[in-house]
């Protein structure tokens, strides 16, 4: 058996892996990345990127559509067509670009990179094929799974969204069982594409982790699109067709040719001998402290493993914190805020505390809105529907929280992190000059409005 | 309109000075009939003071910590109708101007909110962080202090809503760096807070009587171990039997017992020793002070005529008394008078401990934790349970003889129970 050692071992070549693994690099820390599939995880390969770029195939498709039927914008297009197989490679084309760029990455800063399936022996030991690799420090990164229903195993026509991802043919009608941020993103995106698309979900609402005001132009927008909704529908099985039990208890038998399952994601713990280090768990997560520090000494989670929320940006602003920490920095994982966007159409973005959440704090806040039907650029972009709300506190109107909902709101999370970090006030936001005409206005006109004082409402 | 002036009145016997302990009011506030002024005290006792009248505030004659005389002015109100206070009593205008409590009082207040730049930059409302809250400070403030070792809450901010800025962080090494030893590149945060505390009300007594205690008894510690397998064993019994009717023993009604029966055949040690006029008095009653820790510090309720009550009768009112002295409710009668003092404190107690007289008393029992020890028993090795009593004695008055025959009588009592109880 081949023997290396290193000073930092990783397991999973995530965002939360190779993001630790450059960081270690370049602060010259020997380091060894494990990684059983390819370089970027879930999220280059089979997640955030390969949704975006189907949701950018779906909405490209969509809008020439539109310009085919009733443009108000006077163009005029013969009817599109579409070639799924030519999508899909395009889309690939982009994430092989990604994986080659941080492996790439990866090799300037020196990490050695194995590929192969890790199994933990102990705390400082690793097992990959036949090499044993010895470190002092243990980054464990492996991400999490889609949750299966036993009741629906994936297989045929029924999908994951790593199907869905890689379609080779849209379907004539596709069910999501899930109403939350995946099961929409894709959901609408193959409606885009042409598909009849219904969503089950067993809660009363779609997006049912963020409040009513926040989801109500999504599910608005769905209506418009035809998605069929069906709420408080719980799913019984799949026979040829989807079983599901209806609020009054009644079972439908929904025609379908593919179901996409999406029903969640959970940590990825199974499968590579976690077992044997025996570690404190926080429900099905592995529980760290400030420092992603487990219950074992030098040993290090990172990422959707430490449960939520299952971000790749905190995974990476993680894994970038335990490079420096195991680097001898003093170091701690405190945001202030970490943003969560929904690319649904649409996009939904959440920051910081919403309303209910500062309430539950104890914080008397003041709740502000501006409707994007009062925002010029929105206009522009045949966009009216959504807004922009603040949540500051009373007292001294430091900014606890933002939420948006509305076409390319997914761009005005980096303003709202950046003010949550920054303690900004709402004076300062609303003293900010904000470029005109861009959405961007809505965030001034928000804080201006909390004030008491907005210009164009 | 008149004024009604409160006297410092006379609580106990024939006490001359009282130290104002805390008040509850302050200038300006209108105050009801019989709400509380001041807290006062005395010797022992804590004692509210009320208002017999409503009205305002107008000035308050001293502050807390203050020891003033029995008759000076406490308080004065401002009534409707005549007063008590007659004109000619008024002090002059001058006179007034130096009682400077009720300015004073005002200054401090104004000075403690911080940072005198944020009243200028921020036009926003501004309030002091909460002593829990996160401080607020940017990502860069937060790494930087991380990599200066500093903790973020204990610098203040001086940016808008308290915003903690470089320059704060700056401030902040700077006033810790004038000391020239101060590692450059500290493992730990670096600390340079203070906190001053005033040793006052029911601390002080403390103090004084504690100084008072060692600087004139001659202290000396006896210390013995008591197998307490047995008396354990009844304790236990009894409880079982009558726990529910009469209530749960403690070890102490037991200990209370014990020293009244050895207290027939050591009469020395039941006395107070008057050092001044060098006499000795001995007395019949055992009077038993039980040493009890409250929020504001040890106090020493009083079992009277332990000599006459049962085990349940003196767990009774060790508890009532204990509760009382922890509620600040025990009166100056219950506080004062003891013969001889028993300290334990249960489960903290420890192996050995040093007990300080309670003057003038000359004998002091202190109890330790009961644990099981393998002791050697007829030549076996047993599984007993041991409890040690460490005690003081002043040796101005007794000898290590009288100790050692003391405490070994306890022992004898304590280890054959029955004989607690046989007459």
């Amino acid at each position: 058996m081949q023997s290396l050692n290193t000073t930092l071992l990783i397991i999973g070549g995530g965002p939360g892996g190779y993001v630790t693994a450059i960081r270690a690099g370049q602060l010259g820390i020997s380091t060894i990345l494990v990684e059983g599939e390819s370089l970027g995880g879930t999220c280059l390969n089979i997640g955030c990127i390969p949704s975006k770029a189907l949701i950018h195939v779906a909405e490209q498709f969509h809008q020439t559509q539109h310009h085919n039927q009733h443009s108000a914008l006077g163009i005029s297009v013969s009817a599109p067509t579409l070639d799924i197989t030519k999508s899909v490679e395009w889309k690939d084309g982009i994430v092989d670009r990604l994986t080659t760029g941080v492996a790439a990455l990866l090799k300037k800063h020196k990490v050695q990179v194995i590929n192969g399936w890790a199994k933990v022996i102990d705390g400082k030991t690793v097992e990959v094929g036949d090499t044993r690799i010895q470190c002092e420090h243990l980054v464990l990164a492996t991400g999490s799974k889609s949750v299966n229903l036993p009741i629906l195993p994936i297989g045929g026509p029924i999908i994951s969204s790593t199907e869905a991802l890689a379609p080779k043919s849209v379907p004539k009608r596709l069910i999501v069982v899930g109403g939350g941020y995946i099961g929409l993103e894709l959901g609408i995106a193959y409606r885009k594409l042409g598909a009849e698309v219904s969503v089950v979900e067993a809660q009363d609402r779609i997006l049912p982790a963020y409040d009513a005001e926040l989801t109500q132009p999504v599910h608005d927008a769905l209506k418009q699109l035809g998605v069929k909704l069906y709420l408080k529908h719980s799913v019984l099985g799949f026979d040829g067709t989807l079983q599901v039990r209806d609020p009054n208890g009644d079972t439908l038998n929904l025609e379908t040719d593919q179901v996409l399952v999406a029903v969640g994601r959970k940590p990825n713990t199974q499968g590579w001998n976690l077992e044997a280090l025996n570690l404190d768990m926080n429900g099905s997560a592995i529980k760290i402290d400030s420092r992603c520090q487990t219950s074992m000494h030098n040993v290090y989670a990172i990422g959707d493993l430490s449960g939520e929320p299952m971000l790749a940006h905190r995974a990476m602003a993680q894994g970038e914190m335990v490079a420096e920490l195991i680097s001898g920095k003093r170091r701690e994982f405190n945001p202030t805020a970490i943003a969560a966007v929904c690319f649904t159409d649409p996009e939904l973005v959440v920051v910081g505390k919403t309303p209910d959440e500062a309430k539950a704090a104890g914080l008397d806040c003041i709740v502000s809105n501006f409707p994007f039907a009062a925002n010029g650029r929105a206009m522009t972009l045949e966009s009216k529907t959504g807004f922009v709300r603040v949540v500051a506190r009373r007292d001294n109107h430091v900014i606890v929280g933002w939420q948006a909902v509305g076409v390319g709101v997914s761009e005005l999370s980096t303003a709202f992190a950046q003010s949550l970090e920054m303690g900004a006030r709402l004076e300062d936001i609303g003293g900010t000059i904000h470029a005109h005409p861009t959405l961007g206005e809505a965030v001034q006109e928000a804080a201006l409005r909390a004030l008491g004082h907005a210009l164009h409402l | 309109m008149g004024t009604h002036v409160i006297k410092m009145p006379d609580i106990g016997e024939g006490i001359a000075e009282v130290e104002l302990s805390q008040w509850h009011v302050k200038v300006g506030d209108l105050v009801v009939e019989d709400q509380v002024l001041a807290d006062v005290m005395t010797d022992k006792a804590m004692v509210d003071i009320p208002s017999p009248v409503h009205g305002k505030v107008i000035a308050l004659g001293g502050q807390p910590g203050e020891v003033m005389a029995v008759g000076s002015v406490l308080i004065s109100i401002e009534v409707e109708g005549a007063g008590n206070l007659k004109e000619s009593d008024k002090p002059a205008p001058a006179a007034a101007k130096e009682t400077p409590v009720a300015p004073k009082v005002e200054a401090v207040v104004e000075s403690k909110p911080a940072a005198p730049r944020t009243a200028a930059v921020c036009q926003g409302p501004m309030v002091a962080r909460e002593a829990n809250e996160r401080p607020l400070a940017s990502p860069a403030v937060r790494k930087h202090a991380l990599d200066l070792g500093i903790q973020l809450r204990l610098v203040r901010g001086s940016g808008p809503a308290g915003r903690v800025l470089h320059e704060d962080l700056e401030a902040y090494l700077a006033q810790g760096q004038s000391n020239a030893s101060a590692p450059v590149a500290a493992a730990y945060a670096q600390r340079n807070d203070e906190e001053q505390i005033q040793v006052i009300g029911m601390r002080r007594k403390i103090a004084q009587r504690m100084q008072d205690a060692t600087q004139r008894a001659a202290h000396f510690s006896y210390v013995e171990e008591i197998d307490v397998t047995a008396i354990e064993e009844l304790r236990a019994h009894l409880n079982e039997k009558h726990g529910a009717s009469r209530g749960k023993l403690t070890l102490l009604p037991f200990l209370v017992r014990a020293l009244v029966v050895a207290l027939r055949d050591f009469p020395q040690m039941n006395a107070r020793y008057d050092d001044e006029a060098q006499v000795i008095t001995r007395l019949g009653a055992v009077h038993v002070g039980v040493a009890t820790q409250s929020d504001v510090g040890l106090m020493v309720p009083v079992v009277r005529h332990a000599e006459a009550r049962s085990l349940w009768d003196s767990a009774a009112e060790i508890a009532r008394l204990a509760t009382a002295a922890r509620n600040g409710k025990a009166s100056r009668d219950e506080l004062s008078g003891s013969t001889i003092t028993l300290t334990s404190l249960g489960a903290l107690g420890g192996i050995v401990s040093t007990p300080v007289l309670n003057l003038p008393e000359v004998a002091i029992v202190g109890v330790n934790k009961i644990v099981e020890r393998p002791m050697v028993v007829k030549g076996q090795v047993v599984i007993r349970k041991m409890m040690n009593l460490s005690s003081s004695f002043d040796h101005r008055v007794l000898d290590g003889m009288d100790a050692a025959l003391f405490i070994q009588a306890i022992r004898g009592l304590l280890e054959q129970p029955a004989t607690l109880f046989v007459e």
